[in-house]
């Protein structure tokens, strides 16, 4: 069997695969199903200072080829993370989880990353400057390059474990976001958030969702997380996680060809609970199929 | 929760718009009345979630009103088709509170959960009655299945073309221990006023997973945050919150 590890910042994972933010929770609801410990990790639902319920419903719209959601970052808040959902997933998940932490200024991102970059199983800090669904959060930050600079900045000077910074595509150009991020000491970079999206109701007359737009994943964001995945990788040197449709292990394996050191399966989960762990199943058969013996070798192959 | 391949056995229409489908497989996930099943159907990315009508062995049956393209497709599938199905989703409701003469209000596709509700609380040993909601006589179905169980049932159609005229807070008895309701939210208000006693009610929600991962469904109640496709679809009447 070929060799499948991969070291994300300097730490070593069994497999590449990541089930993306907000679409995994953290991790226990999963672990009723399958022993998720077949993962590389899992990036747990994004965190915030203050616990929030989200945005009105409906929060969900189906597309061809994926959905859109406008959650709005719900979530317990970092002190209930901390001291219940940590525990829990602790009991299910033996390896370091990557922390994803969101945020309305930059005073919260430095708090909510110092506190989880303290806590022993958090591996990675996954810093989302690209949430679509609150206003005047995450995305306002990595929207420019100034931006997403100050937040890597910020942070990087609290925490002691690996910063990615997690970026959006509903930019001009995500390579100039992504190299300011390096500039500051960022650690890696994830890519890509959801893309802007809505659906209008053709009885009602209204858009599906509440908050009127939202964010679109699915398999058909794929080539575009692609694109964008190619294209960072030929200007920074910072490791990249790539995310955006990927459902399968061929996939994984394409998106690592454009230079993705990591790859997260988001809305995959939603419509089959087992995608993440059919993907790592998969990849072997998916490397001897293409004559490729050691997965970490390939990435950026595409170059 | 499990993923299964289920078998169509059968799939007829009750009504212009609403269909009866049977599915056979392993039903042993299922706990209580009132969870329901996600469908994966070909062509379409998010799956359907359909309430549970009734389990008999190792079938299962729904019943779906044809209101988009999912259902539309669902109700062109024939005998033999088959379904990737998530089963055993939801809490459901829980047939221990319902004292000896519970009343079971339905509107509309709200009225499936409540048949294997109905069956499993005469199992028991109560004494239930059922009022089902329409808007017309011509969109009536099951009232000859709850019949056949022997408990009484009263439907009423809101242009009062069939039984009593108005809505199932009309018709509601004299006296009853406790209830259980399903079906569009006005109703559901209707029935959270007016109701005297505790009771259950299972709520619609549009959902992403159907399982507890994307918050999509999240709704706010006395109790904190609930998933309405995880902690739900069944609510407390105390723990209800009502937006608006």
């Amino acid at each position: 069997m070929g060799k499948l590890n991969v070291t994300l910042c300097g730490i070593p994972m069994d497999n590449p695969v990541i089930p993306a933010s907000g679409t995994f929770g953290y991790g226990y609801e999963f672990a009723e199903l399958y022993d998720i410990n077949c993962l590389g990790t899992f990036s747990f639902k994004g965190t915030t200072r203050e616990p929030r319920f989200g945005n009105p419903t409906p929060r969900i719209a189906e597309c061809t080829a994926g959905l859109i959601n406008a959650i709005g970052l719900q979530n317990p808040g970092v002190d209930k993370v901390i001291a219940e959902e940590l525990p829990k997933l602790k009991k299910v998940f033996h390896k370091p989880v990557m922390a994803n932490v969101s945020g309305f200024s930059i005073d919260e991102y430095v708090e909510v990353c110092s506190r989880l970059d303290a806590e022993e199983q958090v591996g990675w800090l996954e810093v989302n400057i690209s949430c679509p669904n609150v206003k005047n959060g995450g995305a306002s930050f990595g929207m420019t390059p100034e931006g997403a600079a100050s937040v890597t900045k910020a942070v990087k000077a609290v925490t002691k474990k690996p910063c990615i910074m997690k970026l959006t595509p509903n930019v001009t150009d995500i390579v100039s976001i992504a190299k300011a991020c390096e500039a500051e000491g960022a650690d890696g970079v994830s890519l890509i958030n959801t893309m802007y999206g809505m659906r209008i109701d053709l009885k009602t007359k209204k858009p599906v969702i509440a908050n009127r737009m939202g964010g679109y994943s699915g398999p058909a964001t794929f080539p575009v997380a692609l694109r964008m995945v190619f294209q960072v990788y030929e200007a920074v040197k910072i490791p990249i996680v790539g995310i955006g449709g990927v459902s399968t292990a061929e996939d994984v394996v394409e998106m690592m060809l454009a230079g993705a050191t990591a790859v997260g399966i988001g809305a995959a989960n939603c419509i089959d609970p087992w995608a993440s762990k059919k993907a790592v199943d998969e990849l072997p058969a998916v490397m001897e199929k293409y004559g490729i013996d050691n997965l970490e070798s390939i990435i950026g192959g595409a170059h | 929760m499990n993923q299964q391949i289920l078998t169509v056995t059968s799939n007829r229409a009750l009504t212009a718009q609403v269909y009866e489908m049977k599915l056979a497989g392993d039903m042993g996930v299922f706990t209580r009345p009132g969870q329901f099943i996600n469908i994966r159907l070909d062509g379409f990315y998010l799956r359907r979630p359909i309430s549970v009508c009734d389990i008999e062995g190792n079938e299962l049956t729904i019943l779906y009103k044809v209101v988009g393209h999912g259902t539309e497709a669902m109700s062109r599938l024939t005998e033999g088709a088959k379904l990737d199905v998530l089963c055993g989703l939801g809490n459901g409701y829980d047939p221990s509170k319902s004292g000896e003469n519970p009343v079971l209000l339905g509107g509309g596709v709200g009225i499936p959960p409540l048949y294997l509700l109905a069956k499993q609380l005469i199992a028991k040993g109560a004494a239930p009655s059922v009022v089902l909601g329409f808007n017309r006589a011509d969109e009536i179905f099951y009232e000859e299945e709850f019949k056949a169980l022997g408990i009484p049932v009263t439907v009423t159609t809101a242009d009062g073309s069939y039984g009593v005229k108005g809505f199932v807070t009309d018709a509601l008895p004299e006296r009853y221990s406790y209830f259980y309701t399903c079906g569009p939210e006005p109703m559901l208000k209707a029935v959270y006023r007016k109701a005297v006693t505790s009771g259950q009610f299972s709520f619609e929600a549009r959902m992403g997973c159907g399982f507890g991962a994307c918050m999509g469904c999240s709704c706010k109640t006395i109790t904190g945050y609930k998933r309405i496709c995880r902690e739900g679809p069944v609510l407390e009447k105390e723990e209800i919150l009502w937006e608006s």
